[in-house]
């Protein structure tokens, strides 16, 4: 059963206090009670925590931190029943509207009402939110119709509603694709998936699992113009799309549909952040961080997708971990050796996290590519380390291990990160 | 003597974003040969799509005094790609009623496979719900679809 200890009231101090509680939040809570710390709370704005996961009922989350393949709902409850076995306090229904400098946070919530209280440590965990019609400024009329992939996966998978009846999708991310076959599941005519990039957004997998099993076509290098409709939405037009992205409108076609699914991205969820006036990395869209998750203002961390957009949420549990550990290593004094080495994205790589590292423990740099790359690839710290990986594709992030002995002789003070194909290099 | 003749079909691998196009080539039925594959996962992944395709099913079903009218479950292992449609046609018709732990089994052996289909998470009753009410709102889904 899940278990819910909401508390009743609002301590007037905790060690560590986590925004948050999707697998970011929950991990970092966790992470914190193994350094003990020992008041952690985590606030969540929704009326379970569990985040996002809660409406991912489809299998494929959990192999790496639970070493099982389990669904979204499973994922969610057993990071909860981790964090609340090793004692965390979790407030729901509860929102987070100020985090200051000395770490004064105010929260409101039927609960506690309007209140604040102060944490030697605060974790960011709010997570992300889908890019809109808004953010890709599609042109067309105003009808109902429209909406984002996740909220029609929460309409459909905890709410019982369906969106439509006849569904296009623009954009091939692996929400858009899950969507594409829970909705065919239900019933529902999906007619196809409108891809602007040459290359799939989604795991081939999904690709495989999601279209190809339902013959649901997906269309490569061509973008949605214009939706039609007064009150409803009554069709779309699509049209391929030029080298340079620029749509040929000569070329366009009508698809009828009354809805139209967006899986067009995610933006890290930073109002807090921002408010907060912690440095922000404009490659990634989140705070700027030390190999601790630390942002730039002291006792406030980040982790998971406010920091930058992970693929699994495996390893978000796993960062946020580090997270929370630092956080509670803060609050109970304990100290770790700064960092001394930044890190910076060099070729054909998007954005890196964390953005510095120490020279005196393992680290494990994220990071995403720019443009496929099909075949066998390096990457590459500095000069001092590269690691083969048999292909490196936007969609899939990678990582790569920073350790002690590599950084020996090493006496800069930046290393840049390079996906580089694996034949360029002469040995 | 004669040769019953070679049927090739394409599989995409979804082992890794490498994305390899796999061929199995097979006479009357049995493999005689794969190809395209760069690493043993491929291989068994062609084998085991040609011989027997199975995909992890997910999907709710309707829930009788819950938090949420609905409730996620899952097949407990892989079923038969084939019997998918006809798996999720009867989930929807189902009704459970809260309360509901994790992994509790909502349709054993379902449609004689040996697998089981279970709940994926926990749902408490709520007690501001009255049984049998999931159902009642016209616009929800199932109530049109069943």
């Amino acid at each position: 059963m899940t278990m819910t200890t909401q508390p009743r009231h609002l301590a007037s101090y905790y060690d560590v206090l986590v925004v948050g509680g999707g697998p970011a939040g929950l991990a970092a809570a966790l992470g914190a009670r193994e350094t003990g710390a020992e008041r952690v709370l985590v606030v969540d704005r929704e009326l379970e925590a569990g985040g996002i996961l809660l409406q991912c009922i489809h299998s494929g989350f959990g192999l790496r931190y639970f070493r099982e393949e389990i669904t979204g709902p499973e994922y969610a409850e057993r990071s909860l029943e981790q964090a609340l076995e090793s004692h965390v306090d979790v407030l729901s229904d509860a929102f987070v509207f100020d985090v200051t400098e000395d770490r004064t946070v105010a929260i409101m919530s039927p609960t506690v009402g309007v209140a604040t209280t102060t944490a030697a440590s605060v974790v960011l965990a709010m997570g992300a939110r889908e890019r809109t019609r808004g953010a890709i400024a599609i042109p067309g009329t105003r009808p109902a119709g429209v909406l984002t992939a996740g909220l029609a996966q929460k309409l459909v998978n905890l709410h019982g509603y369906l969106p439509g009846r006849r569904v296009a999708i623009l954009g091939s991310g692996d929400i858009g694709l899950i969507m594409a076959r829970r909705l065919t599941l239900e019933g529902i005519d999906v007619v196809g998936v409108f891809e602007l990039m040459p290359h799939a957004n989604g795991l081939s997998r999904n690709i495989v699992q999601c279209l190809d099993d339902f013959d649901i076509p997906l269309h490569l290098s061509t973008t949605v113009v214009d939706i039609v409709g007064h009150d409803r939405v009554e069709k779309v037009t699509v049209a391929p799309v030029d080298a340079h992205l620029t749509p040929q409108l000569d070329r366009s076609w009508d698809v009828a549909c009354d809805t139209l699914l967006l899986s067009v991205g995610l933006i890290p969820e930073n109002e807090l952040s921002r408010q907060l006036g912690v440095r922000m990395d404009p490659l990634t869209n989140g705070p700027v961080v030390t190999s601790e998750m630390e942002t730039s203002v002291p006792g406030v961390f980040a982790a998971g997708n406010v920091a930058h957009i992970n693929d699994l949420a495996d390893w978000v549990s796993e960062e946020a971990l580090i997270a929370g550990r630092a956080a509670g290593r803060r609050a109970t004094g304990q100290r770790v050796p700064a960092d001394n080495i930044r890190v910076l994205p060099g070729r054909n790589v998007a954005s890196v996290v964390p953005h510095s590292i120490s020279t005196d423990r393992v680290h494990t740099l994220y990071l995403r590519v720019k443009e496929p790359m099909l075949e066998d690839s390096l990457i590459r710290l500095g000069d001092v380390h590269e690691r083969k990986v048999r292909a490196l594709v936007p969609a899939e992030m990678a990582s790569i291990k920073a350790a002690p002995r590599l950084l020996e002789d090493f006496h800069g003070d930046a290393l840049r990160i390079d996906a580089v194909p694996a034949q360029e290099v002469t040995t | 003597m004669t040769t019953a003749p070679v049927e090739t079909t394409t599989y995409l691998c979804t082992g890794c974003p490498l994305g390899c196009r796999l061929e199995v080539d097979a006479v009357e039925g049995d493999i005689v040969e794969i190809r395209g594959f760069d690493c043993r996962k491929g291989e068994r992944y062609a084998r085991q799509e040609h011989l027997d395709p199975r995909r992890p099913v997910s999907t709710t079903v309707t829930i009788e005094a819950g938090t949420l009218p609905r409730l996620p479950v899952r097949t407990a292992e892989a079923f038969p790609k084939d019997e998918v449609m006809r798996l999720v046609r009867q989930l929807q018709a189902m009704r459970v009623v809260a309360p509901v732990a994790r992994g509790q089994v909502v349709l054993d052996d379902a449609l004689g496979s040996g697998i089981d289909v279970i709940a994926t998470r926990s749902m408490a009753a709520d007690p501001e719900a009255d049984a049998g009410d999931a159902g009642g709102d016209p616009q929800r889904a199932r109530s049109s679809a069943v």
